[in-house]
């Protein structure tokens, strides 16, 4: 086909992700440095820098930060529960596999409103989990389990754990089996190895998975608000109120800006270290 | 490997428990979650009865047809002609972005360009708000099944005297179908399912309320029996799509 009919091809496709992501997104930063309008919008006229440096305010870094030991700890929960579940689906029988797979991510296609609502249902102090805990006597008085920080990590957790699970299960996947093989013979327990040998050679599926919780959970603001009550803030709460409650744009930009970048140097990092193992294999 | 498979158990229940225990709720006479007062189909008429659901249900799938049907229109368009060019960096790059960045971004990027632009918001500006990250996900799928495509097919039908579309209609649609109907299933499953974007690019009003957005309202108020009913319709619909989609891409999940 000639380049100009490959060209065409492309250009409608290409031409709607420039317009309308590309450019939006530049606009978004071109906002930080403007002063928000009377009415909200943005005042053209007033170029500033402010929004920059408030940002850097300890009380939305404090955000920042509480947001981030938030993502983190779902992170390490996630990857405690999807390893050993990635690594049993890939120790079946290779028939059963996929089915087995499957079935671990099924739950990540449905609406994930729809699943966290599943836990309030479960949470609540008339919900199930603490009628059962009074119906045994383990408890006199409900728990309060909903709208608390624990609440927040479960639901992130639940939703991403379908994830770390897959890219954990194809890092196993490609791992060569003969490695372990080799381990065994020479000597080293079941355990050995697996801290020596299979972990180490599945990092770049474990940071892979790792950096997608955390990304997605740091930004999220329906977790927060439906399972943490809006009673705290999470980074992805205050970027929305600046957008639809308290209408000022340039700093909500300023905020998203420096999500954004928090997220390019995770997954600049997840990259570089992926690439430094891939180097690493082929040289043994 | 015995405790191995106790965790895997485990780890199935704890995904599939909650949304069980909806599934169960959804059919309780009594409404409330402690209580069993006998099977009924009464949360599921109520929720018909509802005329804001219907109302958003109805807008979800206007929104998620259009965006589906743009989407795969364009996305395979796309996945044909970067399979057909030399491979550029920055290309992939913009196609990889719209999969990765977090829903939140985009819709405050597109809410202001909307703003900016004056563009009046409603269905239509979800409907291409949807677009932007279906049309990824469609790529992606049938640039996945034009890996294995043989491109020397096209070459002998225009020896043979067809033109260029005619290749396309009766050689390379027919081989890609598979694919790109499992796309335009995943699309559909996408953005009938999106919540964020669609809550920023919607604009004010009840007319462009999609069944996410009014899910989320509901769930807000607290819980409600009628909740339990939809969400079980919304997950049955979703569990069939995925099937569907699996089953047309050869017995790989999308996004695998």
């Amino acid at each position: 086909m000639a380049r100009t009919g490959t060209w065409l091809l492309m250009l409608p496709g290409l031409l709607w992700l420039g317009l309308l992501m590309v450019v939006p997104c530049l606009l978004v930063f071109v906002l930080i440095f403007f002063e928000r309008g009377i009415y909200g919008g943005i005042d053209w006229q007033a170029p500033t820098l402010e929004n920059v440096t408030r940002v850097f305010d300890p009380l939305y870094l404090s955000i920042f930060w509480d947001s981030a030991v938030i993502a983190g700890l779902s992170t390490l929960v996630a990857l405690f529960i999807g390893y050993p579940a990635a690594y049993a689906i890939a120790k079946a029988p290779a028939s059963r596999q996929t089915a087995l797979l499957f079935l671990a991510i099924l739950p990540f296609w449905t609406n994930y409103l729809i699943r966290t609502y599943a836990w309030i249902v479960l949470l609540n102090p008339a919900g199930l989990i603490n009628t059962l805990l009074i119906w045994t006597g383990l408890r006199s008085e409900p728990l309060t389990l909903l709208y608390t920080k624990p609440a927040v990590v479960l639901g992130l957790v639940y939703s991403y754990t379908p994830f770390v699970i897959l890219a954990i299960y194809s890092a196993l996947q490609r791992l060569d089996p003969s490695y372990a093989e080799a381990s065994r013979d020479l000597g080293a327990g079941a355990f050995q190895t697996f801290l020596r040998i299979t972990l180490p050679l599945t990092a770049p599926g474990v940071a892979a998975g790792a950096v997608f919780v955390f990304v997605l959970s740091i930004g999220n603001f329906v977790m927060p608000n439906l399972l943490g009550g809006g009673k705290f803030q999470m980074v992805g709460n205050l970027i929305y109120d600046q957008f639809l409650s308290a209408r000022d744009w340039p700093f909500g930009a300023a905020l998203s800006a420096l999500l954004i970048a928090l997220m390019m140097l995770l997954l600049f990092a997840q990259a570089i270290a992926s690439l430094r193992a891939r180097g690493d294999h082929a040289r043994t | 490997m015995r405790a191995l498979n106790g965790w895997l158990i485990a780890v199935y229940g704890f995904l599939y428990l909650p949304i069980a225990v909806l599934m169960v709720l959804s059919f309780n006479h009594s409404g409330l979650p402690t209580a069993w007062g006998g099977f009924s189909f009464e949360w599921y008429g109520k929720l018909l009865d509802n005329p804001k659901i219907i109302g958003a249900a109805w807008n979800s799938l206007v929104v998620a047809t259009w965006a589906t049907a743009i989407s795969t229109v364009l996305g395979s368009l796309l996945a044909l002609g970067v399979e057909r060019s030399r491979p550029s960096a920055s290309r992939e790059a913009l196609l990889f972005a719209p999969m990765i960045i977090p829903d939140i971004v985009l819709a405050i990027a597109l809410l202001s360009f909307f703003t900016l632009i004056k563009f009046t918001l409603g269905l239509h500006s979800i409907v291409i708000a949807h677009v932007v990250f279906n049309l990824a996900f469609v790529c992606a799928v049938v640039r996945a099944r034009l890996k294995s495509y043989d491109w020397s097919l096209n070459e002998a039908s225009r020896d043979l005297g067809a033109t260029a579309v005619a290749t396309f209609f009766r050689i390379t649609l027919p081989l890609i179908g598979p694919a790109v109907l499992a796309g335009a299933l995943l699309a559909f499953t996408l953005s009938i399912d999106e919540f964020i974007i669609a809550y920023f690019t919607a604009g004010a009003g009840q007319s462009s309320t999609t069944l996410p957005m009014q899910i989320y309202a509901m769930i807000r108020f607290g819980v409600t029996p009628e909740i339990n009913a939809m969400a079980t319709l919304v997950m049955g619909v979703s569990f069939v799509m995925i099937l569907a989609a699996q089953r047309l891409n050869k017995g790989r999940l999308p996004g695998t």
